[in-house]
C-alpha cells in the first residue's frame, strides 16, 4: 500500500477546488429542484470533459492520459463530497471499464475517444430485479442473421436517460455464470426504449427495454457466452470507483457533522464537549480511516492487476458502505432537527448513501461474496 | 533508502544470521524465563551477547547507547530474516518495558549520564524495566495518583502502591510516575523517576487475574529510595514525560490484529468449517456465524491496510502519531472479535479451562479470550483513546474534568 503520490495529491488539490467552486451541493440542490432533464447540468459534463476526467483510465492511444483508477477515485471522491450530478462515473470509468476489459481493438478505437471527448455516454446495463444479481440475466439474445436479436429488461441503469450505448448481459444460452455474452447496443437502435425512474436521490437513473433489437457481430463485446467472467471484472472496477465515490459522501457528511459539533451550542456548551458525541464521533472517524483504507487498497490493486482484485472490491464496497450508512443516519442525528429539514444539505447525503449502497451489491452481497472468495 | 541498498543489506544480515544465530535455538519459542528449557539456556545466553555486539538487540538506536543506528525498514528486513530461519530477538522481551518504552523515553528527556548508564544495558537485555503508572486509585484518570516522592538529601524518600506493574517480581529497574509536588494542580505536581527494584522499601506481590496466572504485579513502595539524579526530565514536568512514553506505549500495541500476532496456523475460517460444517454448497453451516466470521475478516483486512497506509504516509517511519489511538482501538476491536470468535466456534469444546477433555489450543483461545478482555483496558482504555481521538485529532473541547 502505497500513499498518494505527488501527481495524485496535485490532482486531489485542482478536483477539490473546482468542484466546491464550480459543483457544490447547492448546484445539487439547483438542479433538483429544477428538475434538469437527465439529471445534470450539460456544463458541469463538458468542463469535466476540459479538465480530462474523461480520459484518466483511458490509454493515451484513444486520447485518454492513462493515471490509472487510484487517480480516478480520487476525482470521483472529490465529486461524491458535493454530490456532483454527471455522468463521469457512469460513462467514464464504467463504460470505459467494459471497453477496456471486454473490447476488441476496433471497439476500442470507436468508442474509446469518444468517451474521452464526452460525446459518448456509455453506461452498463446489468440488473434485471430490485436485487444485485449479475448471473442472474435473463434478457434474451438470440443468433440472429450475422449477429443477435436482444428481448427483455434491464433496470435501475445509471444515467440510463443520457447514456448514448449501454452495455448489455444477456443471456445466449445456459444458465448462472454460464452462458451469458456482453452487448455494446447504441441507444438509438430500433427497438431500445426507457423510461426514468425517479429515486430519491434525484440521481439519473433509468429502466431500459430491449424489444428485438438487432445488435451487428461488432457489438458483441468479448466471447460468446463466456462474457460473466468479464462482467464481474468490470463490475468490480465500478464497485472500486463507486467506493471512492461512497468515501468522499461520507467524508463530507462527516466533515459536516464535526463542523456542527464545534459550533452549535446547548446548555450553554458546544454540544462536541458531550462525551457521548466526541466519542461517536472518534469511533465514526476511526470507522473513516479503516475504511478510506480499504477503498485506496482496491483501486491500486486494480492498477496494479493484482490477483485480490475482486476480494479487496468487496472488502471496499461492504467498509465504505458500513461507514456512509452509519455517518448518513449519524449526520441526521446529531444535528437534530435541522437535520430533518429540506433546506439544510443533510437529507441529500442521506438519500445518496442508500442508493449507492444498493448500486452493484449492497453490503451484504459483498460479504458474502468475500465470504465466497475466501471459500466458506 | 533505495531498494537496491536495502536488498544488500538483507543478503549481508542472512549471512551474519546464518553464522552467529545457534541453529539450537531455530523455532525454539523467545527465550525467555520460564519457556526456555534447561538444556538451551547457554545458547540463548549466546545469542544475546552476539545480538548486542552487533547491536541488534535494539536495530534502531544509535550505536553509543547499544543500538546499530538502523533505519525502520532495516529493522524491519532483519525481523523478516530472523522469522525465515526460526529466529528472534528476544532482547525486548527479556528487558520488559526497556526497549520499547522506558529506553526511548530516557533516550528523548535523559541526562547524557542517565543515557550512558541505562541504554546500553536495556539494549544488551541485562536489565529488565517494569513501569509503575497505575494506582488503585489512579487507572484511566491517571494523574490522580498519589504516590509520594519527597527530597530527602541527595535522594527521592517514595512511599505509596502501583498496581499493574508487569514483570515487577523479575526487574531491575522500574520507572515510576509519582508526585512531588502536592498542592499543585494534578498534572503539575508530577515527576518521572528511575527507581532500583532491589532494596527493602519495595515488596511486589503478583496478581492472579480471570485468565489465571499474570504477569502483573501490585507494587509497594514504603520508604523506598532512589538518587536524586534518577529524575528523568524536569521535577514536576513528568507528565508531559509519560504522555510520550504512552504514545510509544500504543506504537506497540497496533499491531495486535494483524495476522501475524495471532496464534493459530489454521484460518479462522477453516477452524469455523472444521467444528460447524459446511452446507451443499460449501458454505459455513451456520448462516450468522458465517456472516460474522466475514465481518471479522474484513474488519482485520481493514485493519492491517490501515497499518500500511499510514506508514506509507509517514514515508516508511512511523513515529509517534496521533493515528496510534486509532489503530490501538482497531486493534484491540479486531483482536478481541477474533478470540469471541474462536470460542463461539468450538460450542462446548470452547468453554474448557482444564483437563484432556480440551485440546491444549481450545484451552488456549480461553484464555486469550479472558487475557483479551485486558486489551481495551491497559495502555489508555478504549474510552481514554476515544478521549484522545475527539480531543488530538479532531479538535473537540475536552471532554473530561481537568481539576
Amino acid at each position: 500500500m502505497a500513499a498518494l503520490t505527488e501527481e495524485q495529491s496535485m490532482i486531489r488539490d485542482q478536483a477539490k477546488s473546482w468542484v466546491t467552486e464550480q459543483s457544490p451541493v447547492q448546484k445539487f440542490r439547483e438542479m433538483r429542484d429544477k428538475d434538469v432533464d437527465g439529471s445534470y447540468f450539460p456544463e458541469t459534463w463538458s468542463a469535466m470533459v476540459d479538465m480530462g476526467w474523461t480520459g484518466i483510465i483511458v490509454p493515451e492511444q484513444y486520447g485518454g492520459s492513462d493515471l490509472g483508477y487510484l487517480t480516478f477515485g480520487v476525482i470521483l471522491e472529490e465529486c461524491g463530497r458535493q454530490l456532483t450530478a454527471s455522468p463521469l462515473f457512469a460513462s467514464a470509468l464504467a463504460g470505459a471499464s467494459a471497453l477496456l476489459v471486454a473490447g476488441n481493438e476496433d471497439q476500442k478505437q470507436a468508442v474509446l475517444p469518444k468517451i474521452v471527448d464526452g460525446s459518448a455516454i456509455v453506461t452498463l446495463a446489468v440488473d434485471e430485479g430490485p436485487r444485485h444479481d449479475p448471473a442472474g440475466a435473463r434478457l434474451k439474445a438470440e443468433k440472429s442473421g450475422d449477429g443477435y436479436m436482444l428481448t427483455g429488461d434491464k433496470t435501475f441503469v445509471l444515467e440510463g436517460m443520457t447514456a448514448t450505448h449501454f452495455v448489455v448481459s444477456a443471456r445466449t444460452g445456459g444458465e448462472g455464470e454460464q452462458g451469458i455474452t456482453l452487448f455494446l447496443v447504441p441507444a438509438t437502435a430500433t427497438g431500445v426504449s426507457r423510461e426514468q425512474v425517479r429515486t430519491m436521490d434525484s440521481r439519473g437513473y433509468a429502466n431500459v427495454h430491449f424489444d428485438g433489437v438487432e445488435v451487428g457481430a461488432d457489438g458483441v463485446l468479448g466471447p460468446v457466452d463466456g462474457g460473466y467472467p468479464l462482467l464481474e471484472q468490470i463490475l468490480d472496477r465500478a464497485r472500486a470507483g463507486m467506493g471512492a465515490e461512497m468515501l468522499g459522501t461520507a467524508a463530507q457528511a462527516f466533515d459536516m457533522t464535526l463542523e456542527y459539533l464545534k459550533t452549535r451550542v446547548q446548555f450553554g456548551k458546544v454540544i462536541g464537549s458531550f462525551q457521548a458525541l466526541g466519542h461517536r464521533a472518534a469511533m465514526l472517524f476511526t470507522q473513516m480511516e479503516l475504511a478510506r483504507s480499504c477503498a485506496e487498497a482496491a483501486l491500486q490493486a486494480i492498477d496494479e492487476n493484482a490477483d485480490n482484485v475482486a476480494e479487496l472490491t468487496s472488502l471496499s464496497k461492504a467498509k465504505v458502505g458500513d461507514f456512509l450508512h452509519d455517518m448518513s443516519n449519524q449526520l441526521i442525528q446529531i444535528h437534530g432537527g435541522i437535520g430533518m429539514t429540506d433546506e439544510y444539505d443533510a437529507g441529500f447525503y442521506l438519500k445518496r448513501a442508500r442508493l449507492l449502497e444498493t448500486t452493484f451489491g449492497n453490503q451484504a452481497f459483498h460479504r458474502n461474496r468475500y465470504a465466497e472468495l475466501l471459500n466458506f | 533508502m533505495a531498494n537496491e541498498a536495502l536488498e544488500t543489506f538483507r543478503a549481508e544480515a542472512a549471512e551474519w544470521l546464518k553464522n552467529n544465530f545457534p541453529s539450537t535455538l531455530a523455532g525454539k519459542g523467545m527465550g525467555i524465563e520460564g519457556e526456555m528449557t534447561e538444556d538451551t539456556r547457554a545458547d540463548w545466553e549466546t545469542w544475546r551477547q552476539r545480538l548486542t555486539e552487533k547491536g541488534w538487540g535494539a536495530p534502531t538506536w544509535p550505536k553509543e547507547f547499544g543500538g546499530a543506528g538502523l533505519s525502520h525498514p532495516e529493522a524491519k528486513v532483519i525481523a523478516q530474516e530472523m522469522g525465515k530461519i526460526g529466529a528472534v530477538n528476544h532482547i525486548p522481551l527479556i528487558a520488559g518495558m526497556g526497549v520499547t518504552m522506558v529506553g526511548p523515553t530516557i533516550m528523548e528527556y535523559g541526562t547524557d549520564d542517565q543515557k550512558a548508564r541505562h541504554l546500553p544495558r536495556i539494549a544488551s537485555g541485562e536489565i529488565r524495566w517494569c513501569l509503575g503508572l497505575s494506582e488503585p486509585n489512579a487507572g484511566s484518570d491517571l494523574a490522580g495518583l498519589s504516590t509520594k516522592a519527597e527530597i530527602d538529601g541527595d535522594t527521592f524518600r517514595i512511599n505509596g502502591q502501583k498496581v499493574w506493574t508487569s514483570g515487577a517480581d523479575i526487574s531491575q529497574w522500574c520507572g515510576a510516575l509519582v508526585r512531588t509536588d502536592s498542592n499543585a494542580a494534578k498534572r503539575d505536581g508530577i515527576s518521572f523517576v528511575l527507581v532500583p527494584m532491589d532494596q527493602e522499601g519495595i515488596e511486589t506481590r503478583p496478581i492472579k487475574l480471570i485468565s489465571g496466572a499474570s504477569p502483573f504485579c501490585e507494587t509497594f513502595f514504603n520508604d523506598a529510595r532512589t538518587d536524586k539524579s534518577e529524575l528523568l526530565g524536569p521535577l514536576n514536568q513528568g507528565w508531559s514525560v509519560v504522555k510520550r512514553l504512552l504514545q510509544h506505549e500504543r506504537q506497540s500495541q497496533t499491531q495486535a490484529g494483524t495476522p501475524r500476532a495471532t496464534g493459530s496456523r489454521k484460518s479462522l475460517q477453516e477452524k469455523a468449517k472444521d467444528y460447524v460444517g459446511t452446507d451443499a454448497m460449501g458454505r459455513l453451516a451456520d448462516a450468522d456465524l458465517r456472516n460474522r466470521v466475514a465481518r471479522h475478516l474484513m474488519d482485520a483486512q481493514a485493519h492491517s491496510l490501515t497499518i500500511g497506509r499510514i506508514t506509507a504516509e509517514a514515508r516508511g517511519n512511523v513515529e509517534v502519531s496521533a493515528a496510534a489511538s486509532i489503530l490501538k482501538n482497531s486493534a484491540t476491536f479486531v483482536a478481541q472479535t477474533r478470540a469471541e470468535l474462536n470460542l463461539e466456534i468450538a460450542g462446548s469444546q470452547g468453554v474448557g479451562w482444564e483437563g484432556d477433555h480440551f485440546s491444549a489450543e481450545e484451552l488456549g483461545n480461553v484464555k486469550d479470550w479472558l487475557f483479551g478482555k485486558a486489551m481495551s483496558i491497559y495502555g489508555g482504555s478504549f474510552e481514554v483513546q476515544n478521549n484522545i481521538i475527539s480531543k488530538n485529532i479532531l479538535g473537540l473541547p475536552e471532554t473530561t474534568q481537568k481539576d
